[in-house]
């Protein structure tokens, strides 16, 4: 397929590109299947159609809307793919296919778009996973901020894999597999009004491949949860109100960059809530903890891993912070906003 | 981090609060007011009252810019937020407060307004030459801290000629309002909220200096000791409150001494002088009208007064009568004395401003420390 169709240096999006005319299949093949391609795609049919799986199928969808669509450390596209897998890594599911929408929005630079799908394929590639089928929409000028992009997935669970949070026991090591706040303070630095400088890149990553390793060590893994919009302390208070249980951390062990530590101070921000895109946060039985936390450390993914708290019998729904400096607190529920369109 | 973490070191949180339980009396009671809303957070945040003595407790003061103003002030800004040609701009917490029949500037942005947040008075400016077609408003809350950058950003903007930006202000006066509890019927003729001492304010004093705490010490023998916003500041501050009560002593003691002096910032006191007077009085939530209590922009400059361009009507707004928040404020009533605390009024629906900004007692009590708060209504 030949890119001769597009002048990327001058041409934008038109609302033609998504009227269904000659515009649109050019679109599409020039740029999207270019940069995509794969036997499902190239087929050209209203569907994919993928083999029975062995396992149990996982299936989920998120929509991106991140501002601005490019960032320290990935974009929109990359995102849209590390998101959706990470969310089906979470059930413990390995990735089998993707599919995106994208809603474009008039007068887009069509170089931006290029790059965009160009990073969702490499991301798509780098995890193994192919995009299996799509679709474009246009909306005009001022009617969307760029580009959203939707994309759903589809998992396989190998038998014998249950990771739900209705496992998790009183007791329970609380583990975290990285630096907190990586992406949302990435994002900030580029926001307009806010801009500053920081060599803080997002985290986003694709998890599954730290989940199957995870799995191989401890086999009777919990429940995994990735802590994205409202960070860590979204994450925990949702498993603490939905399971009845309250989860006790230790301030002193969560890990933070000191950049990262830097930018919230400046901006009155908690890293507990800022958002993660390549985080998990696990539950396991206490024994199996430093077996676990070794085994995560021992990939790329997991370097920074440790056990941040553990699961108490209650005030049911409480989570609660030893502060480090002798006292307690409870990590609540962010109210309102802390940054808005962060995914 | 360096400069931060030695702030917030745990050992040596030990080691200060083993003085504290040794030289505090338990015999007697010392009610210490933190002025400042940063004072609170830090306290709440860190954990500081679990380091306490029980004979120390900690009234929380109006020293929360958000949890001040008053919802006629607000309403003004919202009817400025709602002119077409306007982008009004201001700080994050503001934006969600509630003013007369619940509406905030917010709800004002869903309807269409231009609402904006910003981190300082600079990036007003930045979107005002940014929008030479537009009118940019932006609106300044605060105390003394956050006065001087107002400053700088409007004589910038007088320097530069810009006809398109301009200040709503409503800067107020920390002396203005420690005198106003002290003068209060609770603690002056009533007697019944005690006030032993006070933690001065941390970054005000940094601009106003150490001085004008030292009438207060006098007239009303209480001690001050101004405090930094770190945890092991405000720990080492209440140890030396202690040492003073014990004493029989009332000065001004200044715990802050990597940033506070006695005379304070003088270039962005001249600053402040030039470009602002004194209002005859002010509105404050919690204190009613506190006589010369915060500034107005000079007459020489209505130009970039947003009250003068704009002339917004000011109404007297009507407050929910259940709510707190004004006793609160005074240190004469806890978040858990009013009947709305946790029950309708939570962060997520805010009745009182002391629930909005994370500064605010409501906020930090609902925030850090709800299942005892919520134990002890119960």
């Amino acid at each position: 397929m030949s890119s001769a169709v597009f002048d990327f240096g001058a041409e934008r999006v038109e609302l033609a590109h998504g009227a269904g005319g000659r515009s649109m299949a050019d679109l599409i093949d020039g740029l999207f299947k270019r940069h995509l391609a794969n036997a499902w795609l190239d087929r050209g049919e209203d569907s994919a159609v993928l083999d029975r799986p062995r396992g149990r199928i996982a299936v989920t969808t998120d929509s991106y809307v991140i501002s601005p669509f490019v960032f320290p450390g990935g974009d929109i596209g990359s995102l849209a793919v590390h998101g959706t897998i990470n969310d089906l890594a979470m059930v413990g599911a390995r990735p089998r296919a993707l599919t995106a929408g994208f809603i474009l929005e008039e007068g887009l630079a069509l170089t931006d778009l290029d790059r965009i799908a160009a990073s969702m394929a490499a991301a798509a590639v780098g995890a193994g996973v192919a995009v299996v089928s799509g679709d474009t929409k246009v909306v005009e000028r001022g009617k969307g901020d760029g580009l959203f992009i939707t994309t759903t997935g589809l998992g396989e669970i190998a038998p014998g894999v249950e990771l739900a949070i209705d496992r998790i026991a009183v007791g329970d090591a609380v583990i975290v597999s990285g630096t907190l706040g990586d992406h949302g303070v990435a994002v900030m630095s580029r926001r307009a009004g806010i801009a500053f400088e920081t060599e803080i890149l997002s985290d986003s990553a694709p998890l599954h491949d730290l989940v199957a390793t995870m799995l191989e060590a401890v086999p009777d893994l919990r429940a995994l949860r990735d802590p994205t919009r409202g960070g860590v302390a979204a994450t925990l208070n949702e498993i603490a109100a939905a399971r009845g249980i309250a989860i006790e951390l230790q301030a002193d062990r969560l890990p933070v960059r000191e950049g990262v530590k830097g930018a919230c101070e400046l901006l009155g921000l908690d890293p507990l809530y800022v958002a993660n895109e390549g985080k998990l946060v696990a539950f396991c039985p206490p024994d199996a903890a430093d077996v676990l936390v070794a085994a995560m450390r021992a990939h790329p993914l997991g370097r920074d891993a440790c056990v941040m708290g553990s699961v108490m019998d209650g005030p049911p729904g409480l989570v609660e912070l030893e502060t480090g400096f002798g006292g307690r607190r409870v990590v609540d529920w962010l109210a309102g906003d802390q940054l808005p369109r962060i995914c | 981090m360096k400069y931060v973490d030695e702030f917030r070191d745990g050992r040596l949180a030990k080691a200060v609060r083993a003085q504290l339980h040794a030289e505090a009396d338990p015999g007697r009671s010392y009610r210490l007011m933190e002025f400042c809303g940063g004072h609170t957070h830090a306290i709440f945040r860190y954990g500081v009252q679990d380091l306490l003595p029980a004979s120390v407790e900690m009234v929380h003061g109006p020293g929360c810019p958000v949890c001040v103003l008053p919802v006629s002030r607000l309403d003004m800004a919202i009817e400025i937020a709602e002119r077409t040609e306007v982008i009004l701009c201001s700080y994050g917490d503001m934006l969600r407060v509630p003013g007369s029949k619940r509406r905030s500037l917010l709800k004002a942005k869903a309807d269409g307004a231009d609402v904006r947040m910003v981190y300082s008075a600079a990036d007003a400016l930045a979107l005002a030459r940014a929008n030479p077609d537009r009118e940019v408003v932006f609106f300044a809350i605060g105390f003394e801290t956050t006065t001087p950058p107002t400053a700088v950003a409007l004589k910038r903007a007088v320097d530069e000629g810009l006809t398109n930006f301009s200040v709503f202000c409503n800067h107020v006066l920390t002396p203005a309002a420690i005198a106003s509890i002290l003068e209060s019927p609770e603690v002056r003729e009533i007697g019944t909220v005690g006030i032993d001492g006070f933690l001065g304010p941390a970054h005000v004093s940094v601009v106003i200096g150490s001085e004008p705490y030292e009438f207060f010490a006098e007239e009303y023998a209480k001690p001050v000791v101004i405090a930094g916003f770190e945890p092991l500041d405000v720990l080492q501050s209440i140890l030396m409150l202690v040492r003073q009560l014990n004493e029989g002593r009332a000065s001004v003691e200044n715990q802050y001494t990597r940033a506070v002096t006695r005379e304070g910032n003088l270039r962005a006191q001249a600053l402040v002088a030039e470009l602002f007077e004194l209002r005859k009085d002010f509105e404050w939530r919690g204190l009613g009208r506190v006589a010369y209590s915060a500034l107005r922009i000079k007459e020489h400059f209505a130009a970039f007064d947003a009250e003068a361009k704009f002339a917004p009507a000011e109404r007297k707004a009507r407050e929910n009568r259940e709510c707190k928040c004004p006793q609160i404020l005074r240190g004469a009533a806890k978040p858990h004395d009013c009947k709305l605390f946790g029950t309708v009024c939570v962060p997520e629906n805010p009745i009182g401003s002391c629930m909005v900004s994370a500064e605010g007692a409501c906020a930090a009590y609902w925030t850090y420390r709800r299942h005892e708060t919520m134990r002890r209504i119960a």
